[in-house]
């Protein structure tokens, strides 16, 4: 089945609010060798003038992966998790994120072009904090397969 | 921040990977696909072997000039395309070597490109980012 071209355009609703704890932000920091004490140590992320530790960049796709599940979920996408290849990622910032954040992430389907028998679907996930101001946004290009 | 010059490599370093690297990541991320961990599953699905998560190759990579920066924060932008897949050896890991070259300069910011390679090929493409010129 091939993608719906009709997901073009859908905005999907928030997901709900993502606690950004400190040692996850280890835990993160360790798994992608962020070796900087930033991302370890409160009184070094407050030396840079950071409320706590500052997650990676990449953490961003933590929350990104929660709005990507609601594409994925979606009946009658035509995207079938088996058949789909992360072909490109970028990220926008306004800031890092920082522990003790709150963030929600707003999904956009932006991009769905033909290619091959399947196509590529671009979204964005725009990623903001407790007080609505924005964080980052997440932009995702997944190849989707097409039937053989 | 004296001037930079196009071409000057600010950072690099090797991370060698290993099984327990991609178990770490799939913990921490939440990615929990048994390609990245499971042989039987890659084999199934015909790929050469367990690969490395593009996020963790991505991630790694822009790690490396952190350091550089001082604040990651000055990171404006970040994008690459996944190009070809790391696989990690069950018993010998594998190596991905990130070299960070300045390559443009304007008022407000500086563009790194990252040259990404494992096994003597490029892993990511067009692997650039985007950050706030020092103050």
């Amino acid at each position: 089945m091939p993608v719906n071209p009709d997901l073009l355009g859908r905005a999907f609703p928030p997901t709900a609010p993502y606690l950004v704890g400190r040692e996850k932000v280890r835990e993160f920091a360790r798994a992608v060798f962020a070796t900087d004490p930033q991302h370890d140590d409160p009184a070094a992320a407050r030396d840079l003038g950071y409320a706590d530790v500052v997650a990676p960049p990449t953490f961003a796709m933590v929350i990104q992966d929660l709005t990507l599940q609601q594409l994925l979920s979606e009946p009658g996408s035509g995207i079938v998790l088996e058949r789909v290849v992360h072909a490109e990622q970028r990220f926008r910032y306004t800031r890092p994120i920082v522990a003790g954040d709150e963030l929600t992430g707003r999904l956009t389907v932006t991009g769905i072009r033909a290619f091959g028998k399947g196509a590529m679907v671009t979204s964005e996930a725009e990623i903001t904090d407790a007080g609505g101001d924005h964080v980052v946004t997440a932009t995702s290009v997944l190849l989707v397969g097409g039937d053989e | 921040m004296t001037t930079l010059e196009i071409g000057t490599v600010v950072a690099e370093r090797t991370v060698h990977l290993t099984r327990t690297s991609l178990v770490r990541y799939a913990g921490a991320s939440g990615d929990l696909n048994p390609i990245h961990y499971n042989d039987a599953v890659a084999a199934r699905v015909g790929l050469p072997g367990v690969l490395a998560h593009g996020m963790l190759t991505m991630g790694l990579a822009v790690e490396t000039i952190v350091e550089w920066l001082g604040d990651s924060g000055r990171i404006l932008e970040y994008g690459v395309r996944f190009t070809r897949p790391v696989v990690v050896d069950t018993e010998t890991g594998a190596d991905v070597t990130v070299v960070a070259k300045v390559g443009a300069v304007d008022d407000d910011a500086v563009r790194i490109d990252l040259t990404v390679s494992h096994d003597g090929t490029t892993v990511l493409g067009k692997a650039q980012v985007r950050v706030r010129a020092a103050s």
